[in-house]
């Protein structure tokens, strides 16, 4: 227990805790001193720069700043004596000296304003400074410097929060100046765009662009970001039923952090390509082709309105035709991992009771499907034992395969906060990305050869006998054979293979075995190959004999992509599970579903994702039912999953844009976007968020829990909800995981982390430290030997093309290319390679160029990238106009059975010049 | 969706694309030329970030300024941000950094000192008159503040060169005949030292033939103070660090910026071992791990002296362990502040840190500190060897010891002058400096350089020491006397030294980055607003972060005082 330090302020004794300063003791005892450069906001440190919290401490020579300063035992404060009351009038006055008048300045609500009004110093006597221009750069966000006081918050927001390290301070004096990088405009400065700064400015010098910040917003409804699996707690501003600007809540996951997306991203919302009324496919309609091309804003080239009435009718008719027709085998649904839980248990329940079949997938199979597979073989769970933010009690940290800068951009900054701090930071990716600067270790590897690298830690970690005895012995097993496997792969013999000197590769392995607590996070570029159930098998067994599970600071966690991908997974949107990973096959889960659902239910795992789509290819699945996923865009050989689309005798697509995918629909059911509706979502780190509506939908839009029922019910279903709340009922019966998780205590706490051990304590963040959830109760270790990428470069294809995703924007672009932001920061497609290696194509940055494979070609710019080695192209794969998906090799992992988009072979060239008549 | 060339369908996309997507990453991209020729220069030195201030001087050095395409390439070598590099490299006065599209600074630049002590002997016109004789393509005409030679004032800086009673006709000289490299001086060597039994103390104290115990308590009776200016005692803060747990280390602040301040210079100059042996029994008896030197950038050839010293006597093996590493400042006052010197060695800008705690606790990299000043380690030789009595019984007016006076400005001999602590000025100028310069009455003297306000000379018996001045709102400092007389405004002196304190500033505080700048624009009127400036003056004393902004204000608050007459209009 830490000492209190008893000390007076203004006449009261008051109490610190320790770390505890006079400016917070204050705060407590309902002492309101003033305070600008200090930010309440988690992590932000007191600076005492600004002077405007001055306060006298007895017996001391010069006034102390209450916000940095901590009482000492008997110490006595004044803040409200005349010495320390003039100082901090005098303080402002120096300040408002420099701020243009109130009435025209950026933000007239700003904090500095506040506090002047409250200290009655809105005015002052001294001379002003020059007024520094102002930088409209960005289009996001305007930099106003004229009303910059040097409080440095944004550097702290910049530097030591987000740790994104663009803002500085610089020159020297009255000279000192707030710059991006090298005094550069914002706009073509290395910000990420995170907003941060914006937030944490007390003045108004950095504010969103287009004077947004000044407008009283009519309401503030607390919600849940809807992009990737980081989850992190937001407020939306709403004005006039439109959302006005966004700022960051105090989640778990995200301590009021957002990134760009989550700050600037939400203008998609009032796109004017919204559906806002059902559509039907129109008789006279082109035939469907893998070429099909709509303009999303106008659907009626291919599709005519209907009613909702008619719509669904239709659409249940198809479904139903051919179910009776060919049985339920011939149906099959693709639900969303960007929904809510209770969306998605509704329509696997669809599937399930309504088709009659397990055919029913999401794109967790395009992500971490084996991950999942190999967790749940050797760990007996599929999500991660311990929450990112468990970052901060590690001293080691190995992120591999993943690029959390741009797609956990505010997980990223809790694992760049633990390297600030000293944490060991070991990146190994083949792809170099901004985390690698924080890295204490870079191990810059071969594309594909994840197991070979893995194998020779785990070679050194058994070889020199650093692995944990203990736990091995109590919490494992399937060692002796691990061990046995491993000898072949001394570091030694894996260099050539993995590309890292072997004595990097011991120097790794002793760091992460001797750590006093080190967690992996891993991303896609571990589960996207066909060797991704191997990859995972591999970390986690490295996990397992160094006994890095089940403590503070230790753990395996891969960072799920979809805001919902958890929590849908969860549900049971999986074809070989019902709700809370239990199996289809088994005949007693499988009675208890029949009767909780009122259906008979098939004993028989479905098709996943890409399954599926070959199989409708094939003609042995007619028709389907898409919510919330764009698979013309996402799926591997786009073109072949766009042919099958073309085949299906009938496809109902529930989306709220006219996506790749809904140009194939028979039925478009417009539905609502995530700020328009209730329910809640499963982040990375297992955290059910309640997501609240703060816009209503446009007129005629639907809520997607309400479209599903009521197709259930035109397909023969006897549903009967009202409401969210009623699913997340329904869905305790069947999955422990939600115990002592209801409805009422998510809407009052907004967060609750599963598994939870009573209603009234928080869930567990670190789980597995005692066993695990397999029949033996202890980790199985399985043996990976190392598998060539399904297509290896040759002389027609020399080069490897990877792909995934960029900061700005989410999977196929739905969404962010529809905003205004995001859209203005990453207008067209790019391919980026090494700069030596577009000297050795002849490609200049900016060249036009054409990416090919066995399966197709695109054409795009070409972007020069440190961080890319020479014989790889990576291609993000939200561009419509180039779609990266075109190329990629559909081989799939066979346990996982997750396709290979980290690998294929390629080519390069320069494109020829546009044809001269076009 | 269009059909391009070789069949690609390019299909429609969600965007408006409005803008071209970039061609390369976010931001600035290294070229690779320019990280091949910093990797050149860096060569194989470590790539530490508290190294960034060292390496910007070699590539200042060597390029003659900071450009951008380097500065880039810097920071991807030594794993910083853009921000990080740029924000260090505009802090400091001696690092010129160069936007792109601008032309490099003239291949040689001359520094002419305006401070007060210069700018009473005519470095106005001296700056002036030099100003009509370059060609700027080839030479860039600066001011430049103190420059710790101010008996010889005024003083120019051609290249690295100290022209002393600076003259255009002397500056010329040098500018034509390429003076431009530090002049080294003569002084006692390490073999002279050895033989004039040099070291014996330190030997004694590794060998542990001498007690360390002995040799702080030697300290406390002989009363040495810090000598810097904060006049803590010596023995004292000794037995504070020691008291904290190792690893410990020691930083010398070699910075003395404190415009009429040059001692520390005089003695390292002439015997800089005395000065590195008592760094070293210093270091053996905080039993530091390495002593850092901060030396200011203004003393480039002691820079090179010290460096060849410190070689020698590593040579000889009387280091014994202790690393001793010589670092460069950059130009910038602030960083004699001993926690503002801590962050510049560690290679940031040079902002004084909030105490507590303080540096004997928690001091460079984080560990406690021993901070002490080149003439306070100077003494401990001579204190150990002579006894402390030697020191102690010193003084005269109440006062205790020996105080190295640096006086200038209007007196016959000006210099440094060792002499008892507590002698007043009036003694001081007849028994030390000759009597005052022919021609020039008395009229006040700031008696602590330029935070230490101004007397006048009604107030010239008031014994100067640590303690006697305060009650006038006056310091000793570091005991930097500068005379003025008869033909010296007191109020263009306090704007000097206003002008000073505001190009000084960190700039990280209101009441002094503010305060400075607001006070020189209201010095700078025809009247001065001095209910405003006396308000102004209190809340920078009462609030300022530091040393510079809490004394910023006292030559204004003392000229106010004691000078009214010079603050007519008729006198400006």
């Amino acid at each position: 227990m830490s000492a209190k330090t008893s000390f007076t302020l203004d006449g009261q004794t008051l109490e610190a805790a320790e770390g505890e300063t006079i400016w917070q003791c204050a705060e407590r005892a309902g002492i309101d001193i003033p305070h600008l450069c200090y930010s309440k906001a988690p992590d932000y440190r007191a600076d005492g720069n600004c002077r405007v919290c001055m306060v006298e401490v007895e017996g001391e020579r010069v006034l102390a700043a209450s916000c940095i300063r901590k009482p000492t035992e008997g110490m006595v404060v004044h803040s409200s004596n005349e010495r320390a009351a003039t100082a901090r009038k005098m303080v402002m006055e120096l300040l408002v000296a420099d701020q243009p008048p109130r009435e025209s300045s950026h933000d007239p609500n700003s904090e500095l304003w506040h506090w002047a009004e409250q200290m009655g110093q809105t005015a002052s006597r001294f001379p002003a400074r020059r007024t520094p221009a102002a930088d409209v750069s960005h289009t996001a966000m305007s930099v106003n410097l004229d009303a910059c006081i040097h409080c440095t918050r944004c550097v702290r927001a910049c530097r030591e929060v987000q740790v994104n390290d663009v803002i500085g301070m610089a020159g020297r004096g009255a000279g000192n100046k707030i710059v991006f990088d090298f005094d550069d405009a914002m706009g073509s400065s290395s910000c990420v765009a995170c907003g941060e700064c914006v937030q944490a400015c007390p003045t108004g010098a950095l504010m969103p662009a287009r004077g947004v910040g000044k407008v009283i917003p009519d309401k503030k409804v607390e919600s849940v970001c809807p992009y990737c699996g980081v989850g992190c707690q937001l407020t939306f501003n709403v004005k006039d039923n439109k959302i006005l600007s966004v700022e960051g809540r105090d989640g778990p996951s995200n301590s009021e952090r957002l990134c760009v997306k989550g700050r600037f991203g939400f203008d998609y919302v009032n796109h004017d390509h919204r559906l806002t009324k059902p559509l039907i496919r129109r008789s006279d309609a082109p035939a469907k082709s893998a070429n099909i091309d709509i303009d999303p804003a106008n659907p009626y080239t291919h599709f005519r309105d209907a009613t909702w009435e008619e719509a669904l009718e239709i659409a249940a008719q198809g479904l139903t035709r051919i179910r009776d027709a060919s049985g339920g085998k011939a149906l099959a649904g693709f639900g969303s991992a960007k929904g809510s839980n209770e969306e998605a248990y509704l329509f696997q329940k669809l599937v399930r009771s309504g088709f009659g079949s397990n055919n029913v997938d999401h794109c967790t199979r395009l992500c971490h499907a084996s991950s999942v597979a190999a967790l749940l073989e050797t760990i007996g769970s599929g999500a991660v034992t311990a929450s990112f933010n468990e970052a901060r009690h590690s001293d080691v940290i190995i992120v591999i395969g993943a690029h959390p800068t741009s797609n956990h951009p505010v997980a990223a900054t809790f694992l760049k906060n633990a390297a600030q701090r000293g944490a060991k930071l070991v990146v190994i990716d083949p792809r170099g990305s901004t985390l690698a600067r924080h890295a204490s270790h870079f191990l810059q590897f071969k594309p594909g050869r994840d197991v070979a690298l893995l194998n020779a830690l785990m070679h050194v970690i058994v070889a020199e006998e650093l692995y944990d005895q203990q736990y091995v012995l109590a919490h494992t097993e399937g060692f002796e054979q691990l061990r046995d496997h491993l000898k072949q792969f001394s570091p030694e013999k894996m260099a050539p293979i993995c590309g890292i000197e072997p004595d990097v590769l011991r120097e790794v392995a002793r760091l992460y075995a001797g750590a006093k607590a080190a967690i992996i996070f891993w991303g896609m570029g571990i589960s996207q190959h066909i060797h991704g159930t191997d990859n995972a098998r591999c970390l986690i067994s490295l996990a397992l004999m160094s006994g890095q599970v089940g403590r503070p600071g230790t753990g395996l966690h891969p960072l799920r992509g979809q805001n919902n991908v958890q929590g849908a997974s969860d549900a049971g949107l999986v074809p070989m599970f019902y709700p809370d990973y239990q199996p289809v096959t088994d005949t007693a889960i499988q009675n208890r579903f029949e009767a909780l659902w009122g259906a008979s239910l098939d004993p028989e795992r479905g098709l996943t994702v890409v399954e599926i789509m070959d199989a409708a290819h094939a003609g042995d699945i007619r028709g389907m039912y898409i919510m919330g996923e764009n698979p013309a865009m996402s799926d591997p050989n786009t073109h072949h999953v766009r042919e099958a689309f073309a085949r299906l005798d009938h496809l109902v697509v529930q989306e709220i844009f006219l996506t790749e995918t809904a140009f194939f629909a028979d039925v478009i059911l417009p539905a609502t976007a995530w700020p328009e509706k209730d329910g809640t979502v499963t982040n990375t780190n297992r955290q059910i968020q309640m997501g609240r509506k703060a816009v209503d939908a446009p007129d005629g839009v639907m809520p997607d829990w309400w479209i599903i029922a009521e197709l259930a019910k035109r397909i023969g279903l006897d549903w009967n909800y009202a409401h969210p709340s009623d699913v997340f009922a329904e869905m305790k019966q069947c999955m422990a995981s939600l115990n002592n998780i209801s409805w009422p205590r998510l809407e009052r706490e907004s967060v609750v982390t599963y598994p939870c051990d009573g209603e009234d304590l928080p869930g567990n963040d670190v789980i597995f430290g005692n066993g695990f959830p397999t029949p033996s109760k202890r980790g199985k270790f399985v043996p990976a030997s190392i598998i060539e990428p399904d297509e290896m470069p040759d002389a027609e294809y020399p080069m490897v093309l990877s792909t995934g995703r960029q900061l700005e924007h989410w999977h196929t672009g739905a969404m962010t290319r529809r905003s205004e932001t995001l859209d203005n920061l990453e207008p067209e497609a790019v391919a980026s390679l090494a700069p030596l290696e577009m000297e050795r194509l002849g490609i200049r940055p900016g060249d036009q160029i054409e990416v090919a494979t066995r399966r197709g070609r695109i054409s795009l710019k070409a972007r020069a990238d440190t961080g890319i080695p020479k014989g790889v192209v990576f291609v993000p794969f939200c561009y419509a106009e180039a779609a990266a998906n075109m190329l990629t090799n559909p081989a799939l992992d066979p346990i996982g059975k997750i396709p290979e988009f980290k690998f294929c072979a390629a080519k390069v060239e320069k494109a020829a010049p546009p044809a001269a008549a076009e | 969706m269009a059909v391009i060339k070789s069949g690609i369908r390019k299909f429609g996309h969600p965007g408006k694309g409005v803008r071209g997507a970039r061609y390369e990453g976010k931001g600035r991209q290294v070229e690779p030329e320019a990280l091949r020729e910093i990797q050149t220069l860096l060569g194989d030195r470590p790539r530490r970030r508290d190294l960034l201030i060292e390496h910007l001087h070699i590539i200042q050095d060597n390029a003659g300024h900071l450009s951008a395409r380097h500065l880039v390439a810097l920071a991807q070598e030594m794993k910083l941000s853009l921000a990080e590099v740029y924000e260090v490299a505009t802090f400091y006065a001696h690092f010129d950094v160069t936007a792109d599209g601008d032309a490099p600074p003239a291949p040689l630049t001359i520094r002419v000192c305006d401070s007060l002590s210069c700018e009473m002997l005519g470095s106005d016109a001296l700056y002036e008159g030099l100003k009509g004789r370059l060609d700027s393509s080839q030479v860039r005409l600066v001011r430049a503040p103190c420059m710790g030679r101010c008996e010889s004032a005024p003083v120019a800086e051609v290249g690295h060169h100290h022209v002393v009673n600076a003259t255009a006709d002397n500056v010329m000289d040098a500018v034509n005949k390429g003076q431009t490299h530090p002049e080294i001086p003569s002084y006692v060597s390490f073999d002279e030292y050895i033989k004039n039994g040099g070291y014996r103390i330190l030997k004694a104290c590794i060998n542990g033939d001498t007690d360390i115990e002995d040799i702080i308590s030697a300290l406390e009776a002989s009363e040495l103070r810090g000598l810097g200016g904060a006049g803590f005692p010596t023995g004292r803060k000794w037995r504070f660090v020691l008291a904290e747990p190792e690893p410990r280390l020691l930083a010398v602040n070699a910075d003395e910026g404190e415009p009429g301040t040059f001692k520390d210079r005089y003695y390292m100059e002439r015997d800089p071992h005395r000065f590195l042996e008592g760094m070293l029994i210093a270091a053996r008896a905080v039993a530091a791990e390495e002593c850092f030197i901060y030396l200011r950038d203004e003393y480039p050839g002691l820079h090179q002296v010290l460096a060849e010293e410190i070689a020698k006597l590593s040579a000889a093996g009387l280091d014994a362990g202790t690393k001793i590493t010589l670092r460069r400042g950059a130009g910038a006052y602030i960083c004699g502040e001993e926690s503002a010197m801590l962050e510049s060695i560690e290679g940031k800008r040079g902002e004084p840190r909030h105490k507590p705690p303080f540096p004997s606790q928690v001091g460079l990299f984080g560990r406690p500190t021993l901070i002490n000043n080149v003439e306070t380690l100077y003494w401990v030789r001579d204190i150990i060897e002579r006894g402390p009595a030697w020191f102690a019984d010193e003084g005269r007016n109440g006062g205790k010891g020996l105080r190295s006076f640096s006086v200038s400005g209007r007196v016959r001999d000006p210099g440094v002058k060792l002499a008892p602590a507590g002698i007043t000025v009036n003694e001081l100028i007849q028994e030390y400096c000759g009597g005052m310069a022919e021609g020039h009455e008395f009229k006040g003297y700031l008696p602590g350089g330029a935070s230490g306000g101004i007397l006048p000379a009604s107030k010239g018996d008031i014994p100067l020491d640590f303690g006697t001045l305060e009650s006038e709102g006056c310091l000793i400092g570091s005991a930097a006397v500068i005379v003025l007389s008869d033909q010296d405004n007191m109020r263009a002196a306090a704007l000097n030294l206003m002008r000073f304190f505001e190009y000084e500033s960190c700039g990280q505080c209101t009441p002094c980055r503010a305060g400075t700048e607001k006070a020189v624009k209201l010095m700078s009127a025809p009247v001065w607003d001095q209910p405003l400036l006396r308000e102004l003056s209190k809340t920078m004393m009462d609030a300022s972060i530091c040393g510079l902004g809490q004394a910023a204000p006292n030559p204004l608050l003392t000229v106010l005082k004691h000078f009214p007459e010079d603050l007519t209009e008729e006198t400006r």
